[in-house]
């Protein structure tokens, strides 16, 4: 069965239509890599596949594991599994991040019906975690995201991508405002957590971390819809093209 | 007039007060409480035409008979968990009047000494003669002059010379028993000599249902290079009137902070009123009021800078929820000769309903030249944003909000320096958001039926 199955999904954002028919199909343990422009809903389909109620889903459906994922909350379809690293994560001031992460960790616990974890099982494992993605201990309590650089806020969502271990994680632009230096730790992080129960979409706009994180697949998402399918190659190309033949071509399929 | 009659029981009260004590009481007291009496019968209960009571409206006190609680005894199972652990000492105040089978006030460190205020005037009366009275304004203030004529009994805490007590002094108010609502008028005074260290936490609870009046006045006076932390928490039922002052005098390098943690009581006023009189002191005044259902909470703060080189700042958070008001009314007055004053004022806000209301008012008077003062205030809800964050990580809506309401109240949290008495606030805090973040959609708000018809401000305008 596969993980996950979106059909003809459909989008509004303030009246506006963003995602127009889109369809996509992700099976266990693959890496599915979406590209395309600026304004082509990338973004969009992150956050609805994170439950985000601002978007108004006006078409298709989206089975997760075979349940029905529009019908969850937000924090439904992470206890199932369902991970988003954040394009701009969010600063949660007076909240530490060793206590953050625990809590959700049990709440996902909870959820699945598993005995809490305790500080004494969590700390040795957050410590490790932090030394593979390069993170300095101080951070146990600092408060979520507070003051934090733009490569530490991306560090910090796979620091918890790795912590929950989700079944699907949704990268979105985890790339983007990254140096070289962190996109390869950022891009190491991932990897590690790559595995046979771990499906991935890795959202970005350029082919560049694709070099680190090699997908399975790489889809060009333009105007709210896939417009090509393709390998790893299918990256490169789009780096020398751009997505002008893209645009072109779906302009022609509307016409 | 209606007004006349009710206040007509407080001037039984003094009466009957006035023969019980008889020459009891020193000559300079019965000409201060005789004082106190004038002026409050001359002003009355302040209408919200004063400018310092314009946002909260006193008909429901004003309308409401008090008087003096029965004399009853309180077990000590009834009052065991309102206990502070790792108090120093405790005294116990029942209805007003000084509990000694409640109260632990033995083998106490050396250079303190504490006893109920009325014990320390049979003893030797000097301190409180020099201090007593002294810093609260009784012109300006309707109620300290209440509380001066009507006072029973309160604390009297002297802390000597260099001395420095770990840990805080509790003083626990309950009131009970209140066929009729009951009223009490605690005064304490706190004397911190010169380089003295010492904390005091000032509790008000209420041990049976129904409306009680608690007016409380406490003084204090830091000497030279004192530095004293005063804790306040109103944690009283939700038809209680709960009016407190705390009063403070601070000289030259002291660092006084006054911790007011508001989120009991029906129509709460609390009002701090430092004056840095010595150069170089220092004052915190930090604030947190939780209200929900028709709580109305007033915080009113007027900080005087009168020697140059003080600092002081106001950092003040407030969560309401339901129909609950706040009033956060912040004057910082800087006089011509405090110089390199440094004054910060700081008012945040959360709303968690539409019914909620929040009156701030910043209030600058300068005087002074050369001096740096800021203020602001904000009025928000809580953010979307960091509440979807939270949930993408499997906390649930309730938790995620809880999570973000105690972020919000430990800023204030934060800044209490006392361990004990840090986590002594925080229970009752937590235990209040959980409360609130678990009524907020499901249970009726707890009312205080007497407030309903209080009219806004603006219509009285």
């Amino acid at each position: 069965m596969s993980l996950l199955e979106i059909k003809d999904l459909r989008v509004a954002v303030d009246g506006h239509q963003i995602l127009k028919g889109l369809n996509l199909t992700i099976n266990p343990g693959e890496v599915h890599s979406i590209m395309g422009p600026n304004g082509s809903g990338k973004s969009t389909l992150a956050q609805v596949l994170a439950r985000r109620e601002t978007y108004e889903v006006t078409g298709g459906e989206i089975l997760y594991n075979g349940k029905d994922l529009l019908a969850m909350k937000p924090e439904e379809a992470a206890c199932e599994g369902v991970f988003m690293a954040f394009q701009y994560p969010v600063e949660v001031p007076g909240i530490g991040n060793a206590y953050f992460l625990r809590s959700a960790i049990n709440a996902q616990r909870k959820y699945r019906g598993e005995d809490e974890m305790d500080a004494m099982d969590f700390l040795p494992l957050f410590r490790e975690r932090l030394k593979l993605l390069e993170m300095d201990e101080k951070l146990i309590n600092r408060s979520v995201n507070e003051g934090f650089s733009g490569g530490e806020k991306k560090r910090n969502e796979i620091l918890q991508m790795a912590m929950l271990q989700p079944k699907l994680a949704i990268l979105d632009e985890t790339d983007s405002g990254l140096d070289i230096d962190a996109l390869r730790i950022v891009a190491n992080g991932v990897n590690a957590l790559r595995g046979p129960e771990r499906s991935m979409l890795v959202i970005t706009h350029y082919q560049r971390l694709l070099d680190y994180i090699v997908p399975n697949f790489v889809h060009v998402l333009v105007d709210g819809q896939i417009a090509r399918s393709g390998g790893p190659e299918l990256a490169r190309e789009l780096e020398e093209t751009g997505y002008g033949w893209a645009e072109t071509e779906t302009q022609a399929l509307h016409a | 007039m209606a007004t006349a009659l009710r206040s007509k029981n407080y001037l039984d009260t003094f009466s009957e007060l006035e023969k019980v004590r008889q020459a009891a009481e020193p000559v300079w007291l019965r000409h201060l409480r005789a004082e106190g009496w004038d002026i409050f019968n001359s002003s009355g209960i302040p209408t919200v035409r004063n400018e310092d009571w314009r946002f909260t409206n006193l008909a429901p006190l004003t309308r409401t008979e008090f008087r003096r609680g029965p004399k009853t005894s309180v077990s000590r199972t009834a009052i065991e968990d309102a206990l502070l652990a790792g108090a120093v000492c405790q005294l116990v105040f029942v209805n007003g009047r000084f509990a000694p089978e409640l109260s632990r006030v033995n083998n106490l460190p050396s250079g303190l000494e504490v006893s109920s205020l009325s014990q320390a005037l049979n003893h030797k009366t000097e301190n409180a003669e020099q201090h007593l009275g002294r810093y609260a304004n009784l012109h300006r203030d309707a109620f300290a002059a209440l509380n001066t004529a009507l006072w029973e009994d309160g604390a009297y805490i002297h802390i000597h010379k260099g001395a420095r007590i770990q840990q805080p002094i509790h003083l626990l108010f309950v009131t009970t028993d209140g066929a009729s609502p009951i009223m009490t008028h605690p005064r304490s005074l706190i004397v911190a000599e010169q380089a003295s260290h010492a904390a005091v936490v000032e509790d008000y609870v209420s041990l049976s249902p129904g409306a009680a009046l608690s007016n409380s006045v406490t003084e204090l006076a830091a000497a030279d290079d004192a530095i004293v932390s005063h804790y306040l928490i109103e944690r009283e039922n939700y038809d209680s009137f709960n009016i407190s002052t705390l009063c403070i005098e601070q000289g030259r390098n002291t660092n006084v902070s006054s911790h007011s943690v508001l989120l009991g009581g029906g129509l709460v006023r609390n009002n701090v009123h430092p004056v840095l009189n010595g150069p170089g002191a220092e004052c915190l005044i930090n604030g947190l009021f939780v209200g929900a259902g028709r709580q109305h909470l007033d915080n009113y703060m007027l900080v005087e800078h009168a020697s140059a080189h003080g600092s002081s700042r106001q950092f003040y958070n407030g969560i309401l929820d339901q129909q609950a008001r706040g009033v956060f009314h912040g004057r910082i007055v800087v006089h011509k000769d405090a110089q390199k004053t440094d004054a910060k004022q700081t008012n945040r806000n959360l709303l968690l309903s539409d019914d909620a209301r929040m009156d701030t008012k910043p209030q600058l008077e300068i005087r002074a030249d050369d001096v740096k003062c800021t203020h602001g205030a904000t009025i928000g809800r809580i953010e979307d944003e960091p509440l979807f964050y939270l949930r993408s990580r499997g906390l649930d809506e309730k938790s995620a909000r809880n999570l973000l309401l105690y972020a919000f109240a430990a800023e204030c949290l934060d800044r209490m320096n006392e361990q004990p008495a840090r986590e002594f606030v925080e229970q009752f805090i937590r235990q209040r958001l959980h409360e609130i973040s678990t009524a907020s959609q499901t249970m009726p708000p707890p009312s205080l039926d007497k407030a309903q018809d209080v009219p806004d401000p603006e219509e009285i305008a």
